[in-house]
């Protein structure tokens, strides 16, 4: 294969720098040792990480948000899993229809999901709980959970749950011992994709928090939208922080490339 | 390719594998197990999915009155004030002059990636990738509070303008279009890359090296060959994009501000601060419509139009 060109490898700098430098801005400027926005020009602090520590909000959002993407990616994969396993092996009527139902909500702008949930979370007397945030959450990632369980049982060989029922294994014990690890890879790159997803949402869940079960993207949403100062850095700083680390263990798991290229082919 | 007698060949071969396994040992006249292992899911969808939009879409009808609340009539008044009201045609243009754009950016920048990522080597082709793929996994809020961050009359881009001499006075970027256009390409080019990277994976390298060896330009190699085999993948992330700008919320709820508003940051505004709710939703409904109709519709183009290419 031919090699780029000075030109081309120009632009794909220039490519990486525009995707990079607002990311690389806020870790910086979240290290800075003064009390306004600025470059760390008089060398490194960790003031602004401090703050969060100190600021009770913050720090209760940002276990709400940890619960909250721990109870909906498990729920979400737990329901996905027999759901995969009906859709990889069998054919059924209307088996499409229901793939597509499954899928659909990466269809539905956010916004949209957001303006559902409060109207139907009022109407039934879930407004502004946590119960209702978990609910809507695994709705929202459901469908990333199950793209990767759809993969991993598509792709699974069969003749070894044949196997194992041959020699005697019940339903229960063949799924138990034989097709849960094989397709494991897949249920754990599912849940940790969820996870993500649940942890970065903002859009949706605006609308259903409440000021005292909110997560953490929202309560830093809302503040920006007041004022900007080295705190939101320092929030946005760790978040990004956390991310990059879930990401490094996604691509131990499952390859960042695989799951990532797979998403765009819908 | 596949006949039709090639695919019966080939179930008339596996028909008999089956019979060992255990589910089908049983006579399968009807089996219910595929509907009770997605049942959880189904009704799960069916309350939490279903229902809520069909509340939205009726909520929609409903009138709003600022001592009697929201009334239970069904009328289409919402969405005839939506047609009629000057302000809300400024508010949906501007929604859609600015996903136009940010599709056109990240097709001019993200297209010319895709295929430069592909003629890496090895090592460096992966990470290049992760760093290109990375930011769709970091919080919208944290990378548009990065362009906040740059933006600012103190910011960097305009300290590094002015230093270089280029411009005299701070450009506005910020509670501007160019600011929301700029940040909402930054959030979404991954996807075009994403999307044309996945057509490009179809493309034979050799086919590129076969015209270059006829005599072919690179220029003309790449115009004529590698190009109309990407325009698919250009136009399915287009798509995408598009939909994902016309929709969005936070970065042109920070960037863009109060005033500048899409139909995204509209719809928040009649439900948490106009507490406007059957309008919202009539707004929200219209987003879903057209969304809908983009996605599906352009989907259904692109695919009749280049079906050789999708098989």
């Amino acid at each position: 294969m031919s090699r780029n060109g000075p030109i081309a490898l120009i632009f794909h700098a220039l490519f990486l720098g525009f995707l990079l430098a607002p990311i690389l801005i806020v870790c910086v400027v979240a290290f800075t040792p003064e009390g306004y926005l600025s470059l760390p020009t008089r060398g490194p602090s960790l003031r602004w990480f401090r703050a969060i520590g100190d600021n009770p909000e913050f720090m209760r959002a940002f276990r709400d948000s940890l619960l909250l993407g721990a109870l909906s990616s498990t729920i979400a994969v737990a329901v996905s899993v027999p759901a995969a396993l009906a859709i990889a092996r069998h054919q059924f009527a209307g088996r499409e229809a229901v793939t597509a139902l499954f899928l659909s909500p990466l269809m539905v702008p956010h916004i949209v999901l957001g303006i559902a949930f409060l109207r139907f979370f009022t109407q039934i007397g879930l407004g502004g709980t946590f119960a209702g945030l978990v609910l809507s959450h695994v709705v929202i990632i459901l469908p990333f959970a199950l793209r990767l369980i759809l993969a991993a049982s598509t792709g699974m060989d069969r003749s070894i749950e044949n196997a194992a029922a041959s020699l005697g294994a019940s339903g229960w014990t063949v799924f138990r011992r034989v097709t849960l690890p094989l397709i494991l890879p897949g249920v754990a790159s599912g849940w940790v994709l969820a996870f993500i997803n649940s942890f970065d949402e903002v859009t949706m869940t605006v609308f259903i928090a409440s000021p005292e079960t909110t997560t953490l993207p929202v309560r830093l949403f809302l503040y920006i939208q007041d004022n900007i100062d080295p705190l939101v850095a320092a929030v946005s700083a760790a978040l990004i922080f956390l991310t990059v680390g879930a990401m490094l263990i996604l691509d131990r798991l499952y390859g960042l490339e695989r799951l990532l290229v797979s998403r765009g082919q819908e | 390719m596949t006949t039709v007698e090639d695919t019966r060949m080939a179930t008339d071969i596996h028909t008999p594998t089956p019979a060992t396994g255990p589910t089908t040992t049983r006579p399968e006249t009807r089996n219910w197990t595929p509907y009770l292992l997605s049942l959880p899911a189904l009704a799960l969808f069916a309350t939490l999915l279903v229902v809520p939009l069909v509340m939205t879409a009726l909520l929609s009808l409903n009138s709003f009155g600022f001592y009697t609340g929201i009334e239970n009539v069904w009328r289409l008044d919402n969405y005839l004030e939506i047609v009629r009201d000057d302000y809300f045609h400024e508010v949906f243009l501007r929604t859609f002059r600015i996903a136009f754009l940010v599709t056109l950016l990240s097709a001019v920048i993200g297209a010319p990636e895709a295929y430069i990522l592909r003629r890496m080597r090895a090592p460096w082709r992966g990470i290049c990738l992760l760093i290109v793929l990375g930011p769709l996994l970091i919080s919208v809020v944290s990378r548009t509070l990065g362009w906040a961050l740059l933006f600012g009359s103190t910011g960097l881009i305009n300290q590094g303008l002015m230093g270089v001499g280029l411009i005299a006075t701070p450009i506005e970027f910020m509670y501007t279009e160019t600011g929301v256009v700029i940040a909402l390409t930054h959030v979404l080019v991954p996807f075009m890359v994403l999307s044309v990277w996945a057509s490009l994976q179809r493309l034979d390298p050799q086919v590129e090296n076969a015209a270059l060896s006829l005599g072919a330009k690179p220029f003309t190699v790449l115009r004529r060959v590698v190009l109309p085999q990407v325009v698919p993948g250009i136009l399915s992330g287009s798509i995408i994009v598009f939909a994902l700008a016309a929709s969005a919320f936070a970065t042109p709820a920070i960037i863009g501000g109060r005033r500048l508003k899409v139909a995204a940051t509209l719809a928040y505004d009649e439900f948490l601060n106009t507490l406007n709710w059957p309008l919202g939703a009539a707004v929200a409904v219209l987003l879903l419509a057209a969304n809908i109709v983009i996605i599906v519709g352009c989907n259904r183009l692109v695919e009749r139009r280049y079906k050789q290419v999708f098989e």
